[in-house]
């Protein structure tokens, strides 16, 4: 059944019926499958993946290192809730190393994201420092290389 | 001297490919979808094509042993040990090819005195009639039909041996039908060929591309690997066609020979892909499976797609083609794939093309986008309803 996810996750506009026939998997349990998924939040949401520079778009991100103090019972998970509830932060994650949290987030100029850092997310009482990286160029995002790739013709008729 | 006379009789001997004019035809059309290609849609992984440009830039760009690079040989001992149970001596018994399509080749020469026959089932691979004309043998097809799901039967074969066979010809998973052996049937087919003592080239290149079935390769069932040349490569698991590296695999005295021709003709396969493919060998199962994985659900889409506009298809197990019946239309296959291409711009191969047996057939390859197929199939259903002669 797994299978029927990792479809939608590489094309969300499958429908039941179509991957019931790429998988052999019969249609109704598909479609139970798919109900069940979106009703458990198994499924989070049905999204596009948009090249916005070739819309001219201007968008700001930034990788934010966070290193803080963790609480006493919760660990970071309150911290790391009190920055995630930020509609600018646009992904949360507590990883190993000389930080505790990376953060991205995105806004419509550099001084949004800068003011962003220093008065909500700085501030906070258990964040320690921080560490903000602009993204200059994006090459790939989900899996997705963003750039033209070239690929070769192949002979149309060959037996 | 004529303009006859310049060209061999034993290549005057090769009747003209069929798809030939669709090369012409397709050059002058745009907007064409094409289920007519042979090979994958995707590019060689890039672990592969990485340790391609690594022997580049280590200037790797020498002759190798005629055999083909030892480290290429021991590693493919060890894949053909671990995959099938079988034992090669790298030092003799494996053989590195400028693709399947040499290897062919090598076999039939190295094996066939003129008139010699060898029996090959129909349809099958465009090169096996050609390259046994060459050889000076005889070919002797065994037709297979939809309704056995075009695996050949072993008593079919044995019906047609003569005194002059010296071999069988197998390429299953099967260019163009998709057409899988069961186990049981090829171990019929090696007890006739035993009993008969005849040699068995046994051409494997689509052994990955299996969905739901195992591939049974011929020379690991019992007292077949001393009369068995195996041939395959890796152009199809692999996503290589371009790199040309296949293989032989047979015993001491088969490869002796065929090295023989392949030392004068061919003197070695290119290091750059012998390279590139030890790579694939140590690296590249993981990248196999997610491959297969992909073409199944097109499989399936497409099998499923040419039943509903009326095009009956058996479910072909292996390979990345269909070979659906046409005579609903009641069009040849030639005139179907003809005009389907200049009426509704999808390009597939007339079943004639690959044998007697493939006429009232179109092979269509679904190795290509999961949308392209669904267009395909579309155009595919306009075409049909235009021409359904019932």
């Amino acid at each position: 059944m797994k299978e029927v996810f990792r479809i939608l996750e590489q094309d969300a506009r499958k429908t039941p019926q179509q991957i019931a026939t790429m998988t052999g998997i019969p249609l109704a349990e598909v479609k139970k499958a798919i109900k069940k998924a979106e009703g458990d939040r198994t499924i989070l949401k049905y999204k596009t993946l948009v090249n916005w520079d070739k819309l001219g778009e201007e968008q700001v991100w930034a990788l934010i290192e966070v290193k803080v103090v963790p609480q006493r019972d919760v660990g970071f998970d309150a911290i790391a809730e009190r920055i995630y509830r930020f509609p600018e932060a646009r992904s949360v994650y507590l990883v190993s190393g000389t930080y505790d949290l990376a953060v991205t987030v995105v806004g419509s100029n550099m001084r949004e994201v800068a003011a962003f850092v220093a008065q909500k997310l700085a501030p906070l009482e258990s964040v320690q420092g921080t560490v903000t990286h602009f993204l200059l160029k994006r090459y790939k995002e989900d899996g997705e290389i963003l750039g033209v790739e070239e690929r070769p013709k192949r002979v149309p008729i060959m037996p | 001297m004529k303009k006859r006379d310049l060209i061999s009789k034993r290549v005057r001997d090769i009747s003209p490919s069929g798809i030939r004019k669709f090369f012409d035809l397709l050059a002058s059309m745009e907007d064409v979808i094409s289920l007519g290609v042979g090979e994958p849609d995707f590019v060689t992984p890039w672990n592969i094509r990485e340790a391609g440009i690594y022997s580049l830039e280590k200037g790797y760009t020498t002759y190798t042993s005629n055999y083909g690079l030892l480290e290429l040989r021991e590693e493919l001992a060890h894949y053909l040990k671990a995959r099938y149970g079988l034992d090669y001596d790298p030092q003799s018994e494996l053989l590195i090819t400028v693709g399947v399509s040499e290897g062919v080749d090598l076999a039939m020469r190295a094996i066939l005195d003129p008139g010699d026959e060898i029996l090959v089932h129909d349809p099958g691979y465009v090169s096996y009639m050609p390259c046994t004309i060459l050889a000076g043998g005889i070919f002797v097809p065994v037709p297979t039909t939809i309704e056995d799901d075009f695996k050949v039967k072993a008593k079919d074969i044995e019906r047609r041996i003569t005194p002059r066979t010296k071999a069988i010809l197998l390429g299953y998973p099967n260019n163009p039908t998709g057409a899988v052996m069961d186990r049981e049937e090829l171990v019929k087919i090696a007890e006739v060929a035993q009993r008969h003592n005849l040699l068995v080239i046994s051409d494997e290149v689509y052994d990955r591309l299996v969905y739901g079935v195992e591939h049974t390769s011929l020379p690991s069932l019992p007292g077949m690997k001393e009369r068995t040349i195996l041939l395959s490569g890796f152009s199809k698991a692999y996503a290589m066609t371009g790199w040309r590296i296949g293989y032989a695999a047979a015993g001491e005295e088969i490869i002796e020979a065929m090295v023989k021709i392949h030392q004068y003709t061919m003197l070695c396969a290119p290091i750059m892909g012998q390279m590139a493919a030890i790579e694939a060998l140590k690296t590249g199962g993981t990248q196999v499976e997610e491959m297969v994985a992909e073409y199944d659900k097109r499989r399936r889409i497409m099998v499923q797609g040419l039943n509903d506009i009326g095009l009956t298809c058996f479910e072909p197990r292996g390979a990345f083609y269909t070979f659906p019946s046409i005579k609903s239309t009641g069009l040849s296959s030639e005139d179907f794939a003809e005009r389907l291409l200049l009426e509704d711009k999808v390009a597939v191969v007339p079943g004639s093309t690959f044998g007697q047996c493939g006429e009232g057939h179109v092979r269509c390859c679904y190795a290509t986008s999961l949308a392209e197929i669904e267009e395909a199939l579309e155009r595919m259903g306009r075409f049909v309803k235009r021409h359904r002669s019932i």
